[in-house]
């Protein structure tokens, strides 16, 4: 009887909007307190909230990408609680009827395809910062925050381990980043995760009573947090406890989680339709409209990349957990007949090198698409060598030259001119004349050792390649 | 200076010439001054802003950049925001609160020109039909000051009755502009939920809230109504539907118009003198040439307690705002958040607001929900199908306003059950969304009669051509509780 660990997440993703919710205040995240916080924000007596439409597609393009049920009628309803940072008195959330339902995500760990069912994702608005240790004594509120869209995905509790939990988020960060419906960046916030977590003996039918885990603001934290809570539950049952139902905090800094509030504390929060907001409605022609421009998700990606490019399945997941990076190889193959591989190991390799070293995203860099498939194409031609190559990327990287302009301007062509070859071997063989012979003997090894030296003696312009078929011609001539 | 006593009187006086907007608001506020006191209309008066805006519109009028309403003045509700001026829906948690926004209506009538000469009294946070839950004191009654005005825009009603202002805004939850403007003999209409918009109207319960003009006479009321109705982006319930000439289709022959009678409006709470008004007024339709059949709202008995349970969740969640955090009042010293929210809302709130977030709370308390809220909005439901049958043979309903005559002050504030009962002929307009007006009809005791009649969705039209006919051929709307030559000057 061994113990099975059941996971469910709940993710909140921040809506790529410019403007908030329900007023017209901008969401850009680091502004001066409060300088976004409009009378709606403020919830001054007599405002009223105003869809933000643009809402309304960045989740009808989740919905379609994880295959779920967008409801064509929708509402928004008012969950009531008392807290400083909320300033209405309630959130604007979804209850019974939310935007999106039924949907999946596929993910895979360890070679194994896993699928997890998404129960619902619903549109609600965020609440404001409070702000403690600002001021002696008291407790600012910052409502930069409050009213800025988010979309909570629920998942069924169908994930059985810490591992899969981490990997089932990873697939999901990168499908909004890749949809473009959120930025992604778990230190802003704007990808926020709370797990509820139960365990049970394997054969048992029925779930365990489970806790909520709060504070996950990264993935290294999710699977640790999860796995802390684990142990604590099998603990505490193997001890003849029982679990209690609450809500718990993770501590990253003590590696544990601690009661946050049970569920006695738990708020009625009263649910009811909000009647300052109409129901939502969304027409098949609206999501005809945007099902015609949603990016291609990072799995179907991941698969065309391996069956199109032929790439291994480590770089197609390189190539497309990235959007910007997907962008990039996809512009490269499109403006080259280059081998699909060259591309990927350059891109993966030695430009992510560069890039990791500077502070620029791949879509910023100075090496632009083209630019690199002008390098490669002279790797491909024998114009330059691979470490020739690294080093005029390193050039480049700093120059607003083109690839073939420093290759000509510091004479980096490798010499492929036979007859100066020929030369070069002939005296090689002369001045190593043992090497020749274990060659001969049986050796062959040591050809290695004598390219070496016709590279040296070239100053690394000669083509390695083309050198090593000249020297086995001639040796095996003069068997 | 005389004052007149239309506004159509007043516009032709601003265009002749015949006496200016600041000596036309002065003689008002003058009135306002030395006649208030025994009233209590007006929470806060703006001598010098109206003076202003007077001036400004005067100068409007004779460089021609001026349109029909320029100059006239009007009072607000206090519970529509008013940029720079306090605004406190009649509750000490506002006391202090000073809008720096204008709402949507008050942006457009400042916007034809209009002059606001102050914010009128009412009942706290619009809860209550008598002006006796205001923090600032009850209004009374302008024909017997021992009587209350109504509520809860009893300070607008008042106020206009006793012609301190020739318009004033309302808003109107479960009858807060009908019962009011009944107990004072005026005119007030309650639009279709959605015609005006609710922007800036400082919320009791948002799915029945509807701002709407109170005067002397159905012609008044449709000068205030035409600059207040149309769609407004900043509300997304207000609707699109196109606006009507309001003034200008008063004028319409009654013949053929078939008006309802709904049969359970005329119970045993009706007061018997109050039901012979109405029967006279009835006659004087059928002698104008309209139709008049008995009808069926079979769920009238149930509109009450919908209205209740609805209104108080409503109000429950958009109360929750007022927390001592951000404005309005907060309680001295608190010694955490618990105790802030607990002190502030304690001290802020009157025990009528109270009862109702309480009930409200209740209501839609997990387990409750069901049995509570979710009969309410099945109830509401049928109570919108009786009157769509009904619309179907009739083109308006009609009734009394209110079960009697404004009852003496303090009558009622032990049993607030009984005040609920008031409300019995006006709640299900509000339900249902429908348009409804309240124009006087007579006398009993020498207190006002009103009649209401309600119409069908964007029906406001119709609702005025059948006031001012009745009022072409009566002079009820003529009476005045103060007379208009005294206090002016």
């Amino acid at each position: 009887m061994s113990w099975e660990i059941v996971i469910g997440l709940e993710v909140h993703a921040q809506l790529a909007t410019s403007s908030k919710i329900f007023s017209g205040s901008s969401t850009e995240y680091g502004a001066k307190a409060n300088t976004q916080a409009s009378a709606v924000d403020l919830a001054l007596p007599g405002v009223l909230p105003v869809l933000n439409k643009r809402v309304l597609d960045l989740a009808i393009m989740l919905g379609l990408a994880i295959d779920g049920e967008i409801a064509s009628e929708s509402i928004f309803s008012r969950k009531n609680y008392f807290y400083p940072d909320s300033p209405k008195g309630y959130q604007i959330s979804q209850y019974d009827k939310p935007i999106i339902s039924k949907g999946q995500l596929k993910f895979v760990n360890n070679g194994e395809e896993k699928m997890i069912n998404i129960t619902r994702a619903h549109l609600e608005e965020d609440a404001g910062k409070s702000l403690h240790g600002e001021f002696e004594r008291s407790t600012a509120i910052d409502l930069n925050r409050s009213g800025t869209p988010l979309l909570e995905i629920v998942s069924e509790p169908e994930l059985r381990s810490a591992q899969d939990a981490v990997l089932y988020l990873k697939e999901l960060h990168c499908l909004v980043r890749t949809l473009g419906i959120c930025d992604g960046n778990m230190q802003e916030g704007s990808f926020r995760c709370d797990a509820n977590v139960s365990v049970r003996k394997s054969e048992d039918p029925e779930l365990g009573t489970r806790t909520e885990v709060k504070n996950l603001n990264s993935f290294r934290f999710v699977e640790k947090a999860i796995n802390y809570e684990a142990a604590r539950q099998i603990r505490v049952i193997e001890e003849g406890g029982t679990i209690k139902q609450e809500t718990r905090l993770y501590d990253p800094e003590k590696n544990e989680t601690r009661t946050m509030r049970s569920k006695e504390d738990a708020h009625d929060y009263r649910y009811f339709p909000d009647p300052d907001l109409l129901p939502i409605t969304i027409t098949a022609e609206h999501i005809t409209r945007i099902a015609k421009d949603l990016p291609e998700t990072p799995w179907n990606k991941r698969l065309r990349y391996l069956k199109d490019y032929g790439v291994s399945s480590e770089d197609a997941e390189i190539l497309a957990n990235s959007p910007e990076t997907s962008v990039y190889f996809e512009a490269c193959m499109k403006k080259s007949t280059l081998s699909p591989k060259l591309v990927a190991n350059w891109i993966i390799g030695e430009l992510s090198a560069l890039i990791n070293k500077s502070s620029v995203t791949i879509s910023k860099s100075p090496i632009v698409p083209e630019r690199l498939v002008s390098i490669l194409k002279r790797i491909e031609d024998a114009t330059i060598s691979g470490k020739t190559a690294k080093h005029l990327l390193g050039v480049m990287w700093n120059s607003r030259s083109s690839a073939d302009q420093i290759i000509a301007h510091e004479g980096l062509s490798q010499v492929s001119d036979n007859e100066f070859l020929e030369k070069v071997i002939t005296q090689t063989f002369t001045d190593f004349p043992s090497q020749v012979q274990e060659y001969k003997a049986g050796k062959l090894k040591i050809l290695g050792f004598l390219v070496g030296h016709v590279m040296k003696k070239t100053k690394g312009k000669a083509n390695p390649a083309m050198v090593k078929v000249l020297m086995e011609k001639h040796l095996r001539q003069s068997i | 200076m005389n004052l007149p006593n239309s506004v159509t009187k007043i516009i032709q006086g601003l265009e002749d010439g015949t006496f200016s907007s600041q000596e036309l608001t002065e003689a008002y506020l003058n009135r306002i001054d030395n006649l208030d006191p025994e009233i209590n209309s007006f929470i806060t008066v703006c001598h010098e802003r109206a003076l202003l805006d007077a001036k400004n519109a005067d100068k409007s009028r004779s460089n021609g950049s001026a349109s029909k309403l320029t100059g006239v003045p009007y009072a607000n509700k206090d519970i529509f925001c008013t940029k720079g001026v306090r605004t406190t829906s009649g509750s000490k948690m506002l006391d202090t609160f000073i809008s720096p926004y204008d709402a949507t209506i008050v942006e457009r009538l400042g916007s034809q020109g209009m002059v606001m000469l102050g914010k009128t009294n009412m009942d706290e946070f619009a809860m209550g039909s008598s002006n006796e839950t205001s923090f600032y004191g009850q209004v009374n009654n302008p024909w017997n000051t021992n009587c209350v005005p109504g509520g809860s825009s009893g300070g607008s009603a008042a106020a206009v009755s006793a012609g301190f202002t020739p318009l004033a805004t309302g808003s109107d939850t479960g009858g807060s502009i009908r019962q009011p403007a009944a107990f004072c003999g005026i005119s007030g209409l309650k639009p279709t939920y959605g015609r005006v918009s609710r922007y800036g109207m400082i919320a009791f319960a948002s799915s029945l809230d509807q701002a709407g003009p109170m005067g002397r006479s159905v012609e008044d009321l449709a000068h205030l109504l035409s600059p207040m109705a149309g769609y407004d982006p900043k509300d997304s319930t207000s609707s699109m539907v196109k606006t009507d000439d309001y003034s200008g289709n008063l004028e319409d022959a009654l013949k053929g118009k078939t008006i309802g009678l709904p049969k359970e409006y005329f119970s045993t709470s009706l007061d018997r003198q109050v039901e012979g008004v109405i029967e006279e007024a009835i006659k004087e339709f059928e002698k104008l040439g309209a139709n008049i059949v008995e009808i069926s709202l079979p769920t009238t008995s149930l509109s009450i307690p919908a209205y209740y349970v609805i209104s108080s969740a409503e109000c429950s969640s958009n109360l929750s705002r007022y927390d001592g955090v951000r404005y309005g009042h907060r309680c001295e010293l608190p010694i955490d958040i618990e105790d802030l929210y607990k002190r502030t809302r304690s001290e802020g709130f009157g025990e009528e607001v109270k009862r109702r977030l309480l009930t409200g709370t209740y209501v839609l308390s997990s387990g409750y929900y069901d049995a509570y809220y979710r009969k309410a909005q099945q109830i509401r439901r049928l109570i919108k199908d009786d009157f769509a049958n009904a619309f179907t043979q009739v083109d308006a309903v009609i009734s009394p306003t209110a079960p009697t005559t404004a009852f003496e002050a303090g009558k009622h504030l032990d049993n607030p059950i009984e005040m609920y009962l008031g409300d019995c002929f006006t709640v299900a307009s509000n339900l249902a969304g429908l348009p409804a007006l309240s124009i006087p009809a007579g006398f009993v005791s020498g207190m006002p009669v009103g009649l209401q009649l309600i119409g069908s969705y964007f029906q406001e039209s119709k609702l005025l051509t059948l006031g001012h006919m009745f009022q072409k051929s009566t002079n009820w709307h003529q009476h005045f509780s103060r007379d208009d030559s005294k206090g002016a000057q």
